[in-house]
């Protein structure tokens, strides 16, 4: 047959769908317990919004789905939205800038063409922003709870790995290159092709020293950020971007936190300004987050510091193993004989009481394998109800509805 | 010896236009001439003429490597240019670049206004909202992004790239010769952006699969042999300059005016009204014509660009075709571009038409064979994309695909394509071709549109009433 479904795209059948709702339930049950309030962004947003310097890298905008709109005569694109974050600060910028903090989390789609079509080109993300605070302790409290979030969808064994990239940029701005040298070496690190920074000769040995300290070695503790802080001749600016990425390791040290130092482990961190974090598990990246102090002031010009991190919903979907939401003997397969006026109304009443009292009810419409305990099987005349208990292959009549529910209910086993 | 595999059929995509005589001396030269293939010819279908297994068809050269693409044609020749404006939207094409064919040389340049005063500085950091005209939209979309423009809007275009800035664009990327033509044109180049040259294209399948050796060295021996007289033919476009004047205040109304097949009869139609503008009816085409009235500034810019201009402000008045101001309303349902006045000349009917081998009679008949399978998807051959779209929605034909085209479609039927959404003025051309009109969707004839909300609004609403008048008067007394 031919294929009815757009390349790029995937359908979520009832086992993805399952894992995708258990995913999304124990990320919001995390953060509404943490404090942070959901919202929703639409899904059309006018492309200029993501194509400042500082938001977009030229490669992500070049595949984005844009188009003109019903009324774009003006020549004026609108985009499918290609980033959770942007979105979520334009949504600050125009709604929440008075209330200083916003702490906002989000389950989201985003779009990105993908030439081979076996990548789904819509992917979907649960997204945290914290606006509003430049502390150390609120890129601490993302990590943390991006941390809880995994651990109680039963995933452990994954690596923590930050980088910074305040501390990248201003080695850039060391190296003196050109406005549009530095756009180019920027694009290029963006797209993680990280050997065009080492290839780079400056005429600065202390710069060169720091770079490959920074790109050859991975730490353990803010102990590899406290050596790198003693080196001589350390510019200002530099100085102050270790320092930060010192102090945010220091505390995650006191939480017990373990994580590895290693610059090279971004990419795509156009927006970001400071710390930057990814949790993998097998390699694969399932959270990447940061700070970005810059993108509020950009989109709005208030001078707003904020950070955030992105669940990746769609990786994580492969990785868990959801808890069956209805057991077996929670359910209650129900038969109507033969379609009458009071057998009609006794199935429903009685799938009505039994849901009450909290089982699954599924209407036999069909022959199909049956995939709860109990069976049910409503006839015109009496004895109007057979149960039917598959784990113990009984058979039961009863004559009103309370019986068959007392039946059920009254063997917890 | 030539084997069964060698002989096997190979089909050209020639272009059409400016790089038509250097293809066809190229061609001559190296031994696979084409009968036909002259500037004057009316026939599309062409045949190598000691070549049987080798054809050719002519084509704009815009389409060219989107034929070559699909798959229509093992080989193209075109301009760079258009290969790139493909490949930049869509770098998974199936095409191969073979060769360039160092004649038609050009580039594609990213140019300011000689008299806006912009700067390469101010391009990389001015924070303003950037507009960009362009018959290269994918270009430069690409660019706007690369120079990371916070705001910009492209729009795109049929032609006459140069008339538009400063006023109406504050950029502009086209192809020009060189710098020097375009400062010639009021232009400045602010970047080359890439070569484009005439090139050699070939379909990705074909070239993996198809023995094509043959018709690549016919190409070989051109490129190395020491005499090119196909780098000496002259490419020969209709010149144009602009007289740019300073606008110090926004007080004249802007009217545009057409180029090409419609310049004819609109100057007929102005003298008549008693507007007198010389550069217009020069033998080169002054892009921004004077005009017997003071307080009206004139530009010439195609037919198919002006319900977007007017709609964006650019130009209070236009005189364009009805099918092209439909088009537009058909793509922006809100856009305030609207009909003033019919002007009663330029009519032509825009038809369905299919081969006359094709046994339909009708748009019914030809629902029924896309539903049955026969032709489906339905292959749409148009310069009308939008009026072709809602035509096929509205007669609930479920399956078909759109082939923009840029002129001189009637050459994709039958094989590239199999209705034409087209304008005819009598039919005569279709029947030659051997093509049947088996629906008429609407007459459309020349009319004056304008800005349906600076209309209503604004201090120049008593200049442009006016001139609707003048417009209104002229079209009743002829």
């Amino acid at each position: 047959m031919e294929n009815l479904k757009c390349k790029g795209a995937r359908d979520m059948l009832p086992q993805d769908t399952a894992c995708f709702r258990y995913i999304e339930d124990a990320f919001r049950r995390s953060c509404l317990a943490w404090g942070y309030q959901e919202v929703r962004t639409p899904t059309l947003e006018y492309l200029n919004l993501f194509t400042s310097a500082g938001t977009l890298t030229p490669k992500m905008l070049s595949r984005v789905y844009s188009f003109l709109d019903w009324d774009g005569w003006s020549g004026e694109r609108v985009a499918l939205r290609p980033d959770g974050t942007i979105p979520v600060a334009r949504l600050y910028v125009e709604n929440l800038i008075q209330e200083k903090t916003a702490k906002l989390f989000y389950v989201t789609n985003v779009f990105a063409f993908e030439e081979t079509g076996k990548e789904s080109r819509e992917k979907w993300q649960g997204g945290v922003e914290l606006l509003g605070s430049s502390k150390s302790i609120a890129d601490v409290e993302l990590i943390l709870l991006a941390l809880e979030i995994l651990r109680s969808l039963g995933i452990e064994d994954f690596e923590l790995q930050l980088s910074h990239a305040g501390l990248l940029k201003s080695l850039l701005a060391e190296l003196e290159l050109s406005t549009e040298e530095n756009r180019d070496l920027l694009t290029q690190i963006l797209d993680g092709n990280w050997q065009h920074l080492t290839q780079i000769q400056t005429n600065s040995p202390d710069v060169n020293r720091v770079l490959s300290l920074l790109l050859n070695f991975r730490g353990k503790t803010s102990g590899f950020l406290e050596n790198l802080k003693t080196l001589p001749k350390l510019s200002p600016a530099l100085k102050r971007e270790i320092d930060n990425f010192a102090e945010v390791s220091s505390l995650l040290d006191a939480t017990g936190c373990n994580y590895r130092i290693d610059v090279t482990s971004v990419r795509s961190f156009e927006y970001y300004t400071g710390l930057c974090f990814a949790f993998s598990l097998n390699k694969e990246k399932i959270v990447s987050g940061g700070r970005y102090d810059n993108l509020i002031p950009i989109i709005g010009n208030g001078d707003t510091p904020a950070c955030g991190f992105a669940l990746y919903i769609d990786s994580l979907i492969d990785l868990v193993q959801p808890q069956q939401q209805h057991a077996a003997d929670k359910g209650v397969a129900i038969t109507i004989e033969s379609t009458t006026p009071s057998a009609t109304r006794s199935v429903f009443q009685l799938a009505a009481s039994l849901r009450k009292a909290g089982y699954v009810t599924e209407l036999v419409i069909s022959d199909s394998k049956p995939k709860w305990r109990w069976s049910v099987t409503v006839r015109d005349k009496p004895p109007t109800f057979s149960i039917t208990d598959q784990t113990q292959n009984q058979k039961l009549d009863a004559a009103s509805i309370d019986d068959v529910v007392s039946v059920i209910l009254g063997d917890p086993a | 010896m030539l084997t069964e595999r060698q002989s096997e059929c190979i089909k050209l995509a020639l272009p059409k236009g400016k790089l038509l005589p250097a293809t066809a001396c190229l061609l001559n030269e190296i031994g696979l001439k084409f009968d036909n293939y002259s500037q004057e010819t009316r026939i599309y279908r062409l045949q190598a003429t000691e070549s049987p297994n080798i054809s050719g068809k002519i084509f704009q050269e815009k389409d060219i490597p989107i034929q070559v693409a699909i798959g229509n044609y093992d080989f193209g020749i075109c301009g760079l240019d258009w290969i790139e404006e493909l490949l930049t939207k869509y770098p998974a094409s199936s095409l191969v670049k073979l060769a360039d064919l160092e004649y038609g040389k050009g580039s594609v340049y990213l140019a300011a206004s000689l008299y806006g005063g912009l700067t390469q500085e101010e391009l990389l950091n001015k924070q303003t909202r950037w507009r960009i005209v362009s018959e290269y939209p994918n270009i430069a979309e690409t660019l706007a992004l690369n120079l990371r423009l916070r705001r910009f809007n492209i729009l795109p275009l049929w032609g006459a790239a140069e008339a538009y800035p400063p006023e109406n664009a504050e950029l502009a990327v086209l192809w020009a010769k060189s710098e020097a033509e375009l400062k010639d044109k009021g232009l400045t180049a602010l970047r080359a952006l890439l070569p484009a040259n005439a090139y050699l294209i070939a379909n990705k399948e074909s070239w993996q699969s198809k023995n094509m050796s043959q018709v690549m060295s016919y190409f070989r021996q051109g490129l190395e042999a020491y005499n090119k007289p196909w780098q000496q033919v002259k490419i020969r476009m209709p010149k144009s300059y602009s007289s740019y004047r300073p606008e110090p205040n926004g007080n004249k109304i802007w009217l545009a005016v057409p180029d090409g097949h419609q310049q004819e009869p609109t100057l007929e139609f102005l003298t008549k009204a008693g507007l007198n503008l010389p550069g217009y009816s020069a033998e080169t085409l002054d892009r921004r014509p004077s005009i017997n009235l003071d307080w009206v500034n004139v530009k010439v810019i195609r037919p198919q660009d002006m319900p977007l201009q007017v709609a964006n402000g650019n130009f209070d008045l236009a005189i364009t075709g009805k099918d092209w101001l439909l088009n537009h309303l058909y793509r922006f349902p809100t856009s305030p571009a609207t009909e003033l006045a019919e002007l009663g000349f330029g009519g032509v009917r825009i038809v369905a038409v299919v081969t006359q081998e094709l046994p339909a009679a009708g748009i019914n008949d030809l629902r029924e064979m896309v539903q049955s399978g026969k032709l489906s998807p339905l292959r749409v051959a148009t310069e009308y994309t939008d009026i072709a779209d809602k035509y096929l929605h509205d007669n609930h034909i479920r399956k078909y695909k759109i082939i923009p085209t840029w002129g001189a479609s009637e050459a994709l039927l039958p094989e590239d394509a199999d209705l034409l959404i087209e304008n005819t003025q009598t039919g005569k051309t279709l029947a030659k071709h051997r093509l049947k009109i088996i629906d008429n969707l609407f007459q459309s004839t020349a009319c004056l549109i304008g800005n349906r909300d600076s209309i209503q609004s604004g201090h120049k609403n008593e200049r442009i009433t006016f001139m609707v008048d003048l417009f209104r008067r002229t079209a009743m007394s002829s």
